[in-house]
């Protein structure tokens, strides 16, 4: 609310406290990941530079502009920016350095088509100063593409056929050719259309990297080690979330901090301190029960969650909650394109909550599920509730919510006086 | 018995859960013990008359259904197919191009197939929301349909031409006729994704019902009912939210 009054009050306020930060601004952009990126440069250089830091994720001007206006002494603007906000963003804070992650389609029912975005993303690099550093994600061929006309941009990628996917998901989206239309050839797939790619047809490919991740290793649900490598140092690390999608997030904040001033030590020792930003992989603890609490927002997204999930050994018991508040999408048809089917496999009983319950319920039915083994209880509290029965005291229960679901069930955890509220946490 | 299913481009027009659409024919054609063989028709393919008894032609993203318009245009055993007594169904972007063209901002018109009687006009908002919607397939049994629209175009059905149903919230083909969808004998066109068919399973089964027609070269006889009351749940608050925030910019 205050960052809408002043907008109200002054229509350059941002540009003007923008304009007051000694060390300039950094901004964060991608479909999936922002605020993890976010979160994890700011626990590399956070120890010597004070931040301006909107880490409760508000994310569009109106949030960068209370964060600032309630920022005392703040050095550095650190900001993770929704996809559409980005523009604007950029037009105002004018960055003096940008890391743009992935596109994904999306809540199209509130973005529009990942074109759209895409085009939007390539006017506002266009507009950028030159005094600018670019950090793109290389294995998204949309965002790779951003910088090749930039010079001194930062290209970062995987390079670990090991962990390639053996064939692009469901939800793959840019899979044609930028330049011509043709279906690109990967040689490796590793997130959603994210990898190796090149068109056999134009010879379009994958831009070289500057900073990659090879030789990957998944440790379960509880951590993924990684060699973080540029042309001075290879970087051993070990970061405690699981994931690969954890990997680019984390070569995305290594590359910005980097340009923002870290040394290789920083960037190793932050990363490996990193602890995971709220909802997202995060462990709350219940007394005599724990949750893990992954949040899932759009089809790529939550393919890695159950990715990572059965990686781990998938469980037996889970609780599902889809809202379709603006911040879920009010379009619910994404999660018919999420691959829950490895999931269902092991998978014994599950409980669907929130107020598209019924959805989800039908999405698991037509995947084969047992209708039985499905309980659906909308109302969210005693959605968690009736898996919180279901799940054998001193065990870990699985939730995976959608945004306003996941506000509401920490809400409901923290007035247990169990996890700490998010601002609290976030301070 | 074998239920032939066609379906077209599905590596492009694939937003919006289509294969929602397909797993819910599958299952309750087998759930009644008949089994879905679904052939996947792609750039460069022709649609075999005769060969099909249900096509399907789902939605994409306007860079991957501008990279199929061309073909899907000069694909003629698709009309041929859907004479012969083929059911089909067309959702979102297929449901345009199946049309007879889509004219562009710019004024510039993209052939359709001429399946449909409509034409579409691009606009200048797009209309997105939950809709909800009456039909009568067959004469006397009104049913309704719940999904989720978003599209900038316009679609104007032919004078006469008959719509897939009435407008009882959200916008529809036009945001102005009350009229959604279009129906040409056993073939629908339709902007409700969502996925459409989940939540109206009965639309599901009349398209099985006309496929097995085909099939067997019998009158389409009306498929054993099941336990749909997830189904139902989910379409009651689907409808709902129609009525509380459909047809709106």
């Amino acid at each position: 609310m205050p960052g809408k009054v002043l907008g109200f009050l002054s229509p350059d306020a941002v540009e003007q406290l923008a304009r007051r930060l000694p060390l300039g601004t950094a901004l964060v952009s991608a479909t999936n990941g922002k605020t993890t990126t976010a979160a994890m440069v700011a626990e590399i250089i956070g120890g010597r530079t004070r931040l301006a830091h909107n880490s409760s994720g508000a994310n569009l001007v109106s949030g960068v502009a209370s964060t600032l206006l309630s920022s005392r002494g703040g050095e550095l603007g650190l900001f993770e920016v929704d996809e559409a906000a980005l523009p604007e963003v950029a037009r105002r804070v004018r960055p003096r350095a940008l890391a743009l992650g992935n596109l994904f389609r999306d809540q199209l029912d509130r973005y529009g088509e990942l074109e759209l975005v895409a085009e939007r993303w390539r006017r506002a690099v266009e507009a950028l100063g030159a005094d600018t550093t670019l950090v793109v994600n290389g294995d998204d061929p949309q965002v790779g593409d951003l910088a090749r006309e930039r010079d001194g941009s930062i290209v970062y990628g995987l390079d670990d056929p090991s962990q390639a996917v053996p064939a692009l998901q469901h939800a793959a989206d840019s899979k044609w050719c930028l330049r011509c239309g043709t279906p690109y050839e990967y040689a490796a797939a590793y997130v959603g259309h994210l990898g190796n790619y090149r068109c056999p047809a134009c010879g379009h490919s994958r831009p070289p990297l500057d900073l990659v991740a090879r030789s990957i290793s998944l440790e379960g649900l509880d951590a993924v080690r990684f060699e973080l490598v540029d042309a001075e140092r290879a970087l051993p690390v070990r970061l405690a979330l699981p994931g690969l999608y954890n990997v680019y997030n984390a070569l995305a904040a290594a590359a910005l901090s980097r340009v923002l001033g870290a040394t290789h030590d920083e960037v190793q020792d932050g990363l490996e301190r990193f602890t995971p930003a709220f909802g997202r992989f995060e462990r709350l603890d219940l007394g005599d029960r724990r949750l893990l609490m992954l949040l899932v927002k759009n089809p790529t997204g939550a393919n890695e969650v159950v990715r990572t999930l059965v990686a781990g050994g998938a469980p037996r018991l889970a609780v599902l909650a889809l809202n379709d508040g603006i911040a879920d999408g009010r379009d619910v048809s994404w999660i018919w394109d999420v691959d829950f089917e490895p999931l269902l496999e092991r998978l014994e009983r599950v409980v669907l909550t929130g107020e598209r319950a019924a959805e989800l319920a039908l999405r698991f039915k037509y995947a084969g599920f047992d209708p039985d083994a499905i309980d659906v209880v909308p109302e969210l509290e005693r959605g968690l509730d009736r898996g919180l029965d279901l799940a054998p005291e001193g065990s870990e229960l699985v939730v995976i919510p959608t945004y306003t679901a996941m506000l509401r069930l920490r809400r409901i955890v923290t007035d247990r006086g169990f996890a700490k509220p998010y601002w609290e946490q976030a301070a | 018995m074998k239920i032939r299913v066609a379906h077209l481009y599905p590596d492009y027009l694939n937003i919006y859960a289509d294969r929602g659409n397909i797993a819910v024919f599958a299952r309750r054609a087998a759930w009644r013990g008949h089994e879905l063989e679904v052939e996947s028709i792609g750039v460069g393919q022709e649609v075999r008359p005769g060969d099909h008894d249900l096509v399907y032609v789902g939605g994409g993203q306007d860079r991957e259904q501008a990279l199929i318009a061309a073909d899907l245009a000069g694909k003629p055993g698709l009309v041929e197919a859907v004479e012969g007594g083929a059911a089909l169904l067309a959702v979102c972007g297929g449901y345009q191009l199946l049309g007879r063209f889509y004219r562009e901002r710019t004024g510039a018109e993209l052939p359709g197939v001429g399946l449909f009687p409509h034409h579409t006009v691009a606009g200048e908002r797009r209309m997105i929301g939950d809709v909800l919607l009456e039909c009568e397939l067959e004469p006397g049994r009104v049913r309704t349909l719940a999904g989720f629209e978003n599209h900038a175009g316009r679609t104007i059905l032919d004078a006469g031409a008959e719509p897939l149903g009435r407008v009882m919230a959200g916008f529809g083909n036009d945001g102005e006729s009350a009229f959604e969808g279009c129906r040409v004998g056993r073939a629908i066109g339709t902007y409700l994704h969502g996925p459409l068919l989940p939540r109206n399973p009965w639309l599901a089964d009349w398209l099985l019902a006309q496929a097995l027609g085909h099939r067997t070269g019998a009158e389409p006889e009306e498929l054993p009912p099941l336990d749909d009351g997830l189904e139902a749940e989910a379409h009651a608050v689907s409808a709902s939210r129609a009525h509380a925030r459909g047809g709106r910019y």
